[in-house]
């Protein structure tokens, strides 16, 4: 069942990415939205709206990321920090912890502009490095920041985190257990994380992002200021890491350290960079794909070799799905599997050594 | 007075493997501009490359005589050579192809090959640690009061050994000027008669066999390694590589011994749960305020 929604969603994308009639693809995104907003009039298992929420904040994260890496080029590896700075204000601010208990659709702002400053905080030191460097000082962030969550035990409760968190509740109705809110709420903030992330590429800012994308000197001689948009393209996209991190805490009442290794920030990469940097559906389709495969497709392949005598742990085989994705698009296909028209060309005609930057 | 030199000893013990995996990155860095995420898993193949080795010849415990140099040379040997090869095959198979591409496509490959890596090495022995055998006997020597371990010589000697090796290769052959003129401009050492493909697959050779020593020295070091140990250990070398001005073979050894130092001190004054932090806060200040290095010159950028 669960197969269903993740294929279907797929499916309409990728088809209505194909369209020519815009008419028709706007059909088809109405059909998808009013199918995911009915379903569970019709599936009333619980644990497959789990499944879907995690899947939900995987593709707001993906959509974020997609501003700083896919839109400006800036290769951001270490993109947890901020889910985790997203997770843990969920965690101490609603919580036993210190005995607050703010009100979950506070703290998605408060996380949201927390994150955007600490994108800021992480961007305005690295604005001088670019390519390589800068991912490198990302990743070092990265590192850093659920180090130092683990390293307070005395806020953040440390290797084991903060457990019990507060359910949030609408209009006094508590979420309680169950997944099914969560599901709503993943979707109106992806349906939210999509309008912004498509008018901002639209915008004036957007189209700066790409200029510095494709060639930052060009860019500044022609009046960008390249400060402001290489922050702003950070802030935005931190923002989008901390509403998914209050969602992700929230659901799973915990958060702790390790949940915000490096492998989640390569996770993400690896979504943009099947899909298609800097196209949102393929970005949508690259999280979908790999949230698939990640809580659905292994862990159902461990039952079938157990139930067939064969011991293979297939979920310990992540990175090397993550892996070989991230080397095999970009030996073979590296504009992604669903690119926006203009992004392939670039890639496929980008010849010049050196200055081109993706 | 004592710890501090204890710990300066024990800094400069972990220096030298820094430094060892350090030299890796700034070859291969200075020659295709590539920083090759994947080197600090080949350090760890290394280790397990020596572990495989000893097994095969039996050697679980405390070698003495000619035991001890066979089995530990035939482990040192074959980890570095097998290791080369990887190296190699990994420049071959994922890099090459990439030579021109936009500039973060190789480091995203790379990225990639360093999972692959970690999950073949963590399929192959397990995600828990692994015990790597006690093969050196180990009697202390007492320095100034400080007692200094026949490992923490054999360590260090390793990697001043190699790392003098290396200077003569790479200045007094004719290999190795091919790959400071590679290095320097690829397409006037083309035009000058390198063959550019052979001298990149040399230098991959050279650079991943360091990180196979340096994975037996590990192994040796600590007794123990874990698939998933070239991710730190690769992450505090390329570190020390850009400390040290990356591309430059003197400064990937210094920054390999100040990041050793900075990390044993850290774990001596702040605690060991610190010693990552203050060295990524390092790997951060070093290239926001001087990307450069410590010995590496300025470039101008290249419009």
């Amino acid at each position: 069942m669960i197969y269903i929604y993740f294929l279907a969603a797929i499916a309409v994308v990728v088809v209505a990415e194909r369209v020519p009639s815009v008419g028709a693809k706007r059909a088809l995104y109405a059909a998808l939205g009013a199918a995911l907003l009915l379903a569970p009039l019709v599936d009333r298992n619980d644990s497959d709206y789990n499944v879907l929420a995690d899947a939900g904040v995987f593709v707001l994260l993906a959509l974020g990321l997609n501003i700083v890496v896919g839109f400006a080029g800036l290769l951001d590896l270490g993109y947890a920090a901020f889910f985790a700075i997203g997770a843990y204000t969920y965690g101490m601010l609603a919580s036993p912890q210190f005995g607050i208990h703010l009100p979950f659709w506070v703290l998605l702002f408060v996380a949201a502009a927390l994150a955007a400053l600490f994108g800021i905080i992480l961007g305005a030191p690295t604005l001088r490095l670019h390519g390589d460097y800068l991912a490198i000082v990302t990743l070092g962030f990265g590192e850093i920041v659920p180090q130092i969550f683990q390293n307070l035990t005395a806020y953040t409760g440390g290797p084991n985190g903060i457990s019990a968190l507060d359910f949030p509740s609408f209009f006094g109705h508590s979420f309680g257990q169950r997944a099914l809110p969560y599901y709503y709420v993943t979707l109106a903030l992806i349906a939210l994380g999509l309008a912004l992330a498509r008018n901002l590429r639209e915008s004036r800012l957007g189209r700066a992002w790409m200029a510095i994308r494709e060639d930052e000197l060009a860019a500044r001689h022609m009046g960008i200021n390249t400060t402001l948009v290489k922050l702003s393209a950070f802030a935005l996209g931190a923002s989008f890491s901390g509403l998914g991190g209050v969602v992700f805490a929230a659901k799973l009442s915990l958060v702790s350290p390790d949940l915000f290794q490096f492998q989640v920030s390569v996770l993400i990469v690896s979504m943009l960079v099947l899909g298609g940097m800097g196209n949102i559906p393929g970005v949508v389709v690259g999280s979908l794909v790999l949230t698939l495969v990640n809580s659905v497709v292994l862990p159902q392949a461990n039952a079938l070799a157990s139930a067939v005598g064969l011991h293979v742990d297939f979920s310990s085989y992540h990175f090397f799905i993550y892996g070989a994705i991230l080397v095999g698009i970009m030996l073979f296909k590296p504009e992604g599997l669903l690119p926006s028209v203009q992004r392939r060309e670039e890639l496929r005609h980008a010849t010049a050594p050196q200055d081109v930057r993706a | 007075m004592h710890e501090f030199l204890a710990q300066l000893i024990n800094g400069i013990s972990l220096g030298s493997i820094y430094a060892l995996i350090a030299l890796g990155y700034t070859m291969v860095y200075g020659i295709i501009g590539l920083i090759n995420f994947a080197h600090g898993d080949v350090y760890t193949l290394g280790s397990f490359f020596s572990l495989a080795i000893l097994g095969l010849l039996g050697a679980t415990g405390e070698l003495h005589g000619p035991a001890l140099v066979i089995d530990a040379g035939l482990a040192l040997f074959g980890a570095a050579l097998l290791c080369g090869i990887a190296g190699v095959l990994i420049e071959r198979l994922a890099y090459r192809r990439l030579r021109n591409a936009p500039r973060l496509a190789p480091l995203i490959t790379a990225i990639g090959v360093s999972f692959i890596l970690e999950n073949a090495m963590q399929v192959w022995k397990g995600p828990s640690p692994v015990p790597f055998p006690a093969i050196l006997p180990n009697p202390a020597v007492t320095v100034a009061g400080v007692a200094i371990s026949l490992q923490q010589f054999v360590v260090v000697g390793l990697a001043i050994a190699t790392m003098l090796a290396l200077q003569l290769f790479v200045h007094g052959t004719r290999v190795g000027r091919a790959m400071r003129a590679t290095a320097q401009d690829r397409d006037a050492a083309q035009l000058m008669g390198i063959d550019i493909n052979k001298t990149i697959a040399i230098t991959f050779l050279i650079g991943s066999a360091l990180a196979g020593v340096a994975g037996f020295v590990s192994g040796v070091y600590y007794q123990s390694t874990w698939f998933f140990n070239g991710f730190g250990a690769g992450l505090k070398a390329f570190t020390a590589a850009v400390l040290g001005g990356i591309g430059n073979l003197a400064g990937a050894m210094l920054g390999g011994f100040l990041i050793g130092i900075v990390e044993s001190f850290a774990t001596w004054l702040l605690g060991g749960q610190w010693s990552n932090v203050a060295v990524f806060a390092i790997l951060i200040l070093a290239l926001v305020f001087r990307p450069s290095g410590l010995l590496g010159e300025t470039l101008p950028e290249k419009v």
